[in-house]
């Protein structure tokens, strides 16, 4: 009899299609594309093109180990040691393209700047040394709260543009019912990408939240397509009755509830994983997996340029305090961890005033360690695992004062 | 003789002591508008009744900003927070901050909770600034910014009032090209440090009185043959040639300054904004004609081509990339240019610079290395 597929079984498969396709569709002589990791992929999908996406390729060079020798040569060409690791491993990975897991070199870039505008310096390196088209979708930085009508307007002109260039790269039309199709399928696959994410909500939570940045990675590649939507239906069934049956990821149940805030640690994630487990921390949701929640009503071009303005790193700092206020109450946490990534500057830059804003607001405690997205020399596991004693000590402290100010306020007399 | 060393004391003197044409200022009652870089719609500043006041950090030791910042954050965002947090620009009516790149974007922020007494008046430019829509959009920012001076100086700002403002900048803009053309021919006057005090003294002044005094120095240099230089002479390339003491260095190994492409300095001065009916679509329009910047968005890299071809007919020995550490838009370009200047055999010197805790003796010794190479190059 075949064994059950399971969700992780399901999205191994995927995400290995996903690599061998592309190759294959570069070995045909079709046309491949690299995009940014929240780049409207509506308008790739439309035109049925083949796209690999390089921050995932480096997090998953960085995760097998490999991020080293291609940070070092992304330095010898003289890129600076403080540049994103994501970029500096593509950049590297572009010249020898020496991975353990290939990808195809692109024929053209799609970029869009809604995570940093770090991607456009990284992107038109990319374009200038293969001299290949770039395309941008350039999302204002919100310093309101939410896109002006004005960054709306211009972002839907950058959406004609962004069309008028795949046609003319592709040498294909626009197809608009195949356009409205693969949005209704984008919406249901980030409604279904939500609902799992919040099924980690129950207490306990039935998902070790760093599964999330692994099933995230089909979110990334393949939001648009359908076969994302059965991986996703799956993950959904299991969680159900994990929660039905009470179940917690760990054995022994979970100690202490917390959001991972910022990009995992990849070339650590074993280490990072063993220390949580160890500690009985389970993290139930992250600030990053839920930037692939992208809902809007399909059709409405105002819309779809407003979600994808609104990524959480391009958004105002009150914009951000609400949303994470939000989580720590609807997750039901216990501490924050805050990941202060020496890659990602726009995530560390606000982050403190994030904390102390958060703090106020909630009765959450707050602890943040040094680390790096992708290259392995900026973390110490000795400061991470000290981190974590320290941030356990702080949610035990809380937790008891909370229930003696608790038992003192039910003191009838 | 003595008339020129009048005009460049009176320029260093303001470029070194900005407090006091700000306390002049005050005596006047005109208000005053922080520019935070690197570009800044100053002419809406102007064309207020208010001064534009450049903002581009300082040497200073961090105490408070790293309330904000991990040490990682570039030293002109880290610095110039430093200063508002210690109530150095409490003097300013408000703060224009452009969200040029993440550093900036999470500095307006910080600045907004941190510095609560300076107003913040945030502005983001539209990145695919070629297309026409990003005119009308930055047009509306534009509009804003003008909205929120309006409410501040208490009286409408006049399209007259805009064209008025864009001409004398214009003019100034030229003024400064002028100088800088002329400049290196009179490299024994014009010291690298005093190339850099003249212009930086305009981002203090009243742009029409910084105007005249350049084309007075001008003039004055001008009756004098040009100079014969025995040194060698470099361009210039990055954000800023900040600390000073750099530019002093550059004197001290023969090296006089051909030309620059610093955001500081001519990047902001290269081109004119374009006139029309109206002054604010001009204002938007000049971001999308400016090009060769590491903040303007620039796939096919043309900054590489634009600095091998200033080498060239400036007829400079080298070029000096001053990059300001944790500066990322210049550290991406970096490896672009320097292959496209070594192909072209052009010397290249990489000089990390950095306005908290500078290591001057490091910056000593590769700008004598890099001097002492050219030397014999030919």
């Amino acid at each position: 009899m075949p064994e059950k597929l399971t969700s992780r079984n399901l999205l191994n498969q995927l995400q290995t299609r996903h690599y061998t396709n592309a190759y294959a569709a570069k070995m045909k002589g079709q046309l491949v594309g690299w995009a940014t990791s929240i780049f409207p992929q509506e308008f790739c999908e439309t035109m049925g093109l083949t796209v690999v996406y390089p921050e995932n390729h480096a997090a998953a060079v960085a995760a097998k180990r490999g991020a080293l020798p291609l940070l070092e040569q992304a330095e010898s060409e003289g890129y600076s040691v403080d540049l994103c690791s994501y970029a500096r491993i593509n950049l590297a990975y572009m010249k020898s393209q020496a991975a353990e897991i290939p990808i195809p070199l692109p024929d053209f870039i799609l970029c869009c700047n809604n995570i940093c505008n770090t991607l456009i310096k990284w992107y038109e390196n990319i374009a200038a040394e293969l001299n290949i088209p770039m395309i941008l979708i350039d999302v204002p930085y919100n310093h309101g709260y939410e896109p002006t009508p004005a960054a709306i307007d211009y972002i839907k002109s950058e959406f004609g543009e962004c069309i008028r260039q795949l046609e003319k790269i592709t040498g294909q039309q626009f197809n608009q019912e195949r356009f409205q199709e693969v949005m209704i399928l984008s919406n249901e696959n980030s409604r279904a990408w939500k609902r799992a994410l919040d099924l980690n909500q129950a207490v306990p939570a039935p998902l070790n939240g760093f599964e999330l940045f692994n099933y995230m990675s089909q979110m990334v590649c393949a939001r648009g397509r359908q076969e994302t939507g059965e991986l996703l239906k799956l993950l959904i069934e299991e969680l159900e009755e994990k929660i039905r049956l009470g179940k917690s990821c760990y054995e022994d149940g979970e100690k202490c509830r917390v959001m991972w805030d910022g990009i995992a640690c990849w070339p650590h994630i074993k280490h990072n994983f063993k220390a949580f487990e160890k500690n009985g921390i389970n993290i139930v949701c992250s600030s990053y997996p839920e930037a692939w929640v992208l809902l809007y009503e399909p059709g409405n071009l105002d819309e779809l340029a407003k979600v994808y303005s609104m990524i959480g790193n391009n958004t105002c700092m009150e914009y951000q305090a609400d949303k994470r206020e939000r989580e720590v109450k609807n997750f039901k946490l216990d501490g924050i961890l805050f990941h202060v990534n020496r890659s990602c500057k726009v995530m560390d830059f606000m982050q403190y005033e994030q904390q102390r804003l958060v703090a106020a607001r909630t009765d959450v405690s707050i602890m943040n360690f040094d680390g790096d997205q992708a290259d392995p020399r900026n973390f110490a596991a000795a400061q991470f695992e000290t981190r974590l004693e320290a941030l356990m000590e702080i949610v035990a402290h809380n937790k008891s004062a909370k229930k003696s100010k608790e038992v003192t306020n039910n003191d009838p007399a | 003789m003595t008339q020129l060393k009048d005009l460049l004391s009176v320029l260093e003197n303001v470029a070194n002591n900005p407090a006091q044409v700000i306390n002049k200022c005050l005596e006047e009652k005109r208000l005053m508008i922080g520019c935070a870089p690197e570009y800044c719609p100053e002419e809406i500043v102007y064309a207020a009744g208010m001064l534009p006041v450049g903002l581009w950090g300082g040497s200073t030791s961090i105490k408070n900003a790293n309330l904000y910042f991990p040490a990682f954050a570039c030293s002109l965002v880290q610095t110039t927070l430093e200063l508002g947090m210690r109530g150095v620009y409490d003097r300013l009516a408000g703060i224009i901050v452009p969200a040029h790149c993440d550093h900036l974007k999470c500095f307006g922020q910080d600045w907004k909770v941190a510095v609560p007494q300076v107003r913040f008046i945030p502005l983001a430019h539209p990145i695919n600034r070629k297309l026409e829509a990003a005119v009308e959009y930055l047009k509306s920012e534009y509009f804003r910014i003008k909205s929120v001076l309006e409410e501040i100086g208490g009286k409408p700002i006049s399209d007259q009032a805009l064209s008025e403002a864009i001409e004398i900048y214009n003019d100034h803009r030229k003024t400064l090209r002028e100088f800088t053309t002329i400049a290196r021919d009179y490299c024994t006057t014009i010291t690298p440090s005093l190339r850099h005090n003249v212009i930086k003294s305009g981002y203090f002044m009243d742009k029409l009185e910084h105007t005249q005094l350049v084309n007075s120095l001008i003039r004055e240099l001008k009756k004098a043959p040009p100079e014969e230089w025995q040194g060698k002479k470099v361009i210039l390339t990055g954000i800023m040639a900040e600390p000073n003491e750099i530019l002093d260095m550059f004197e001290d190994y023969g090296l006089a300054v051909a030309a620059d492409d610093l955001a500081q300095e001519s990047r902001q001065f290269r081109t004119d904004v374009p006139q029309g009916k109206d002054p604010l679509e001009g204002l938007a329009r000049y971001w999308s004609c400016m090009e060769g910047c590491s903040l303007l968005y620039d796939p096919q890299k043309n900054r590489r081509f634009m600095l091998k071809t200033m080498a060239e007919e400036s007829r400079a020995d080298g070029v000096v990339a001053c990059i300001m550490k944790f500066c990322e838009m210049e550290e991406f370009d970096y490896p672009i240019y320097k292959k496209t200047l070594e192909e072209a055999k052009i010397p290249l010197l990489y000089l990390e610079l950095d306005l908290v805790t500078p290591s001057l003796e490091q910056v000593r010794t590769r700008i004598q290395s890099f001097a002492e190479m050219i030397s014999r190059k030919r």
